[in-house]
């Protein structure tokens, strides 16, 4: 379902010389988003530092990546949902043709409610703690639907259910607190389907959920992208769920993405040596046992400025002299779609039979 | 001989109501029967869902949680049967390792004396410096991170931290409840390397918790996997991925997503649907039966299925009525509505082995 020609851009220069370009406009174009938090008394933290992510209707985007990589606050920021005070935020972000960077609060809570939902981290965090479940709800329904209060209940109820929970019209009349921090989870994705959004952005929706609920949710999310053309945006650490949805995935390392590629050839043909790091330091369940795990070295806190070089090198098996100096610049590979930054990547791998 | 032996352990907690009276209304079976026992030099995983009782169980072992009933035999002898000097002897020799084992320490503590503390309290006669070096030298920090605190280290050195004080006294079975669960995931492959080293360099006996499959497989000789309070299935670890046998078995391998869209595309998922049923109030019968997509109308409901072993597979223990019938493929599961595939991706409706074969061969 993806073109391989539409995968994300460093430049706009780069987009028009992709050949044979045939789809329509992404919905959602993030340019060059680079967001700095400053607080008094403390060194500046370029928490994002020039992101540019295309998402198109019907189409699944994943962001991976350490701890602290920045996975989150691109999307926060590119929701407006930062605040103002002690962040500086640059770039822009297109959605359907307007820039939410700029648009007024008002208008811009109004597209949020409407046609772009997000599921988060925490889910405690976007949740009323003094509402029942199910008048958050039916609040969005009636609100954003036009529901009526019957039908935006039983509408919830059907909602609850999808996410597996059972017993939904007893569980409406909980509060947050009444329930487990699984369950609160998935109200939130149920009120994030609510709003029935054209782009849907999920930051790590299943990392609290038991295995056999997250694969539930999976399936459904799965379907939502394919029945009803929603553009997802799905933040995750698991490189699984990655290989399963997404169509088009971007690494992030240190504030930028430092590969991205359609996920066939990101997992066939990783180049970035974080990329193979990772791909090699987790168990496969059906790897033979006894292959030994080979861990990244180093820690997440061993890194450089993008400024004096690859932030990666410190703790990279690859790392020669060109490593350091400048800092490696974003470029296509023989396949347009796939995206690299790094000046001395893994060699391709030799494909069997 | 066995190390450890755990024999039809339950760990009942009474739920209590009322402010005066504290009547006890109910039971939280915790866990409820479980039998286990894990040979001197080897590795037990234990994982299931959250609730299910992993923790309880680890700590029941430690005879850290009253036990209700059953024994836990260590090395021969009753745990429940010591009092006093010989109990603190016998906790001695087993060790656990936490989720995040320095998040309730005191920040003011240096690592020295962190790792020094486990010896004074067990009388070990000081000065400790040599075994401290010693014990970084272990567990691969350098030996300046002595004087450091924790807070100074990021999260896989304080689980080597935590892990270079469970082995401080050199015990013989070290419990692990999530050792990597709480790391990035680019260090949990560092610490997972770092417990199988010292289990070689120490002949350490694991009993590994965690939810995480892939990391349970790889570290374990043997797995159980537990639902509800009790062990639904223990199999030889490479056993268990190639041939699950209990139906929820079935479904835990198949909801766990690879990293590989070729395998991803290719499988074939058996969804269960709804939760993990309350422990103060289990399922009657088998207690997986109401989310159980190989249920039968006879026998699942009413009979509690015991664990046992099936004729063919004599590396395996399993607890389902019908394993016979599900490994020969005579019964097929039951997709609930909500759990239909996706036409994309998960079209076929081959039973759960078929999409193993394609993901073994990678051609
Ligand atoms: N409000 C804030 N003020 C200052 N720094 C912040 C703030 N929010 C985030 N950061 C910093 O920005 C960086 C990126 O954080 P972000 O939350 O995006 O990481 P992430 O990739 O989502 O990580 P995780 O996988 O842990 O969720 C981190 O270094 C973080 O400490
Ligand atoms: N001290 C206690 N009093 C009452 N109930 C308890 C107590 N400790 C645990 N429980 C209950 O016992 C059950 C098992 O809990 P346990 O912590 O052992 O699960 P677990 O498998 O370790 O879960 P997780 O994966 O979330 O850590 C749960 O229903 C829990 O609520
Ligand atoms: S005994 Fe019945 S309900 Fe339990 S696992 Fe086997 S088939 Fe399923
Ligand atoms: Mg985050
Ligand atoms: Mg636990």
């Amino acid at each position: 379902m993806t073109d391989p020609s539409a995968g994300p851009l460093t430049t706009t220069s780069v987009r028009e010389a992709v050949p044979g370009q045939v789809r329509a406009e992404p919905l959602l174009k993030i340019r060059d988003l680079t967001v700095t938090f400053a607080s008094r008394g403390r060194a500046a933290v370029r928490a994002v530092d020039g992101v540019n992510l295309d998402v198109a209707a019907g189409s699944t985007v994943g962001i991976v990546g350490e701890s602290g990589s920045g996975k989150s606050v691109t999307s926060l920021a590119a929701m407006g949902l930062l605040g103002r005070r002690g962040v500086e935020i640059r770039g822009s972000v297109d959605f359907d043709g307007s820039d939410l960077l700029h648009m007024p609060e008002q208008e811009l809570r109004a597209v949020r409610g409407r046609e772009i939902a997000m599921i988060f981290q925490d889910p405690m965090s976007s949740l009323n703690p003094v509402l029942t479940v199910g008048r958050q709800i039916t609040e969005i329904l009636v609100r954003h639907r036009g529901l009526s209060g019957r039908q935006a209940r039983d509408r919830a109820a059907e909602l609850l259910q999808s996410v597996g929970i059972g017993d939904s019209l007893r569980r409406l009349k909980s509060f947050p607190h009444q329930l487990s921090g699984g369950m609160r989870q998935r109200v939130m994705i149920a009120m994030a389907l609510a709003c029935e959004p054209r782009l849907l952005i999920a930051d790590e929706p299943t990392t609290a959920l038991d295995v056999t609920i997250s694969a539930q949710i999976l399936e459904l999310l799965r379907r939502l992208v394919a029945d009803t053309q929603t553009a997802l945006v799905l933040i995750t650490h698991d490189l699984g769920v990655v290989a399963g949805l997404c169509d088009t995935v971007h690494v992030m390392y240190s504030g930028r993405i430092v590969e991205s590629a359609p996920r066939r050839p990101l997992f066939a043909d990783p180049r970035h040596p974080y990329t193979t790091g990772l791909l090699a330091s987790v168990p496969r369940l059906d790897a033979p046992r006894g292959v030994p795990l080979l861990p990244i070295p180093g820690s997440p806190s061993d890194t450089l400025p993008w400024a004096r070089g690859c932030a990666f090198s410190p703790r990279c098996t690859r790392q020669v002299d060109a490593c350091l100096g400048a800092p490696p610049v974003l470029e296509p590979l023989a396949l347009p779609s796939h995206l690299l930054r790094c000046v001395n990547p893994v060699p391709p791998r030799k494909h069997l039979g | 001989m066995s190390l450890l032996e755990v024999r039809g352990l339950k760990v009942h907690f009474p739920i209590k109501k009322g402010i005066v009276l504290d009547r006890t209304v109910g039971q939280v079976r915790a866990v409820d029967g479980v039998d286990l026992s894990v040979e001197k030099g080897r590795t037990l995983g234990v994982v299931g869902e959250s609730g299910c009782g992993k923790s309880t169980l680890g700590r029941a072992v430690l005879q850290l949680e009253p036990i209700t009933a059953g024994t836990v035999v260590f090395d021969g002898e009753d745990l429940s049967r010591l009092r006093g000097s010989a109990l603190r002897a016998m906790r001695r020799r087993m060790q656990m390792v936490f989720q995040d084992p320095l998040a309730s320490l005191d920040p003011r503590q240096s690592v020295a004396s962190v790792l020094a503390e486990p010896l004074r309290t067990h009388g070990v006669k000081g000065p400790y410096e040599k075994r401290v070096r010693e014990l970084l030298d272990l567990v691969g920090l350098p030996g300046s991170a002595a004087n450091r605190f924790p807070h100074e280290f990021s999260g896989g050195q304080r689980q080597r931290i935590g892990i270079a004080r469970a082995i401080a006294l050199n015990p013989e079975l070290i419990i692990a409840d999530e050792p990597v669960s709480a790391l990035d995931v680019s260090i949990q492959a560092q610490v997972v390397n770092l417990l199988e080293e010292l289990q070689e360099r120490l002949g350490l006996t694991y009993l590994v918790i965690a939810h995480d499959l892939a990391v349970v497989r790889h570290i374990s000789d043997d797995v159980a996997v537990m639902y509800l309070g009790s062990v639904v299935e223990i199999a030889r670890a490479d056993e268990l991925y190639a041939r699950p046998l209990h139906p929820y078995t079935i479904a835990l391998l198949s909801a766990i997503p690879i990293p590989d869209p070729e395998v991803e595309d290719r499988r074939e998922r058996v969804l269960l649907t709804g939760e993990l049923p309350s422990a103060a109030n289990p399922p009657p019968g088998c207690r997986f039966h109401s989310r159980c997509p190989f249920r039968q109308p006879t026998r699942c409901a009413d009979e509690v299925p015991a664990l046992r072993v099936l004729e063919g597979f004599p590396g395996s223990q399993v607890a389902c009525h019908f394993a016979e019938q599900i490994a020969a493929r005579e019964l097929k599961p039951v997709h609930a509505e909500a759990a239909e595939p996706a036409a994309t991706a998960h079209g076929t409706d081959t039973p759960p082995d078929s999409r193993r074969s394609s993901a073994g061969s990678p051609s």
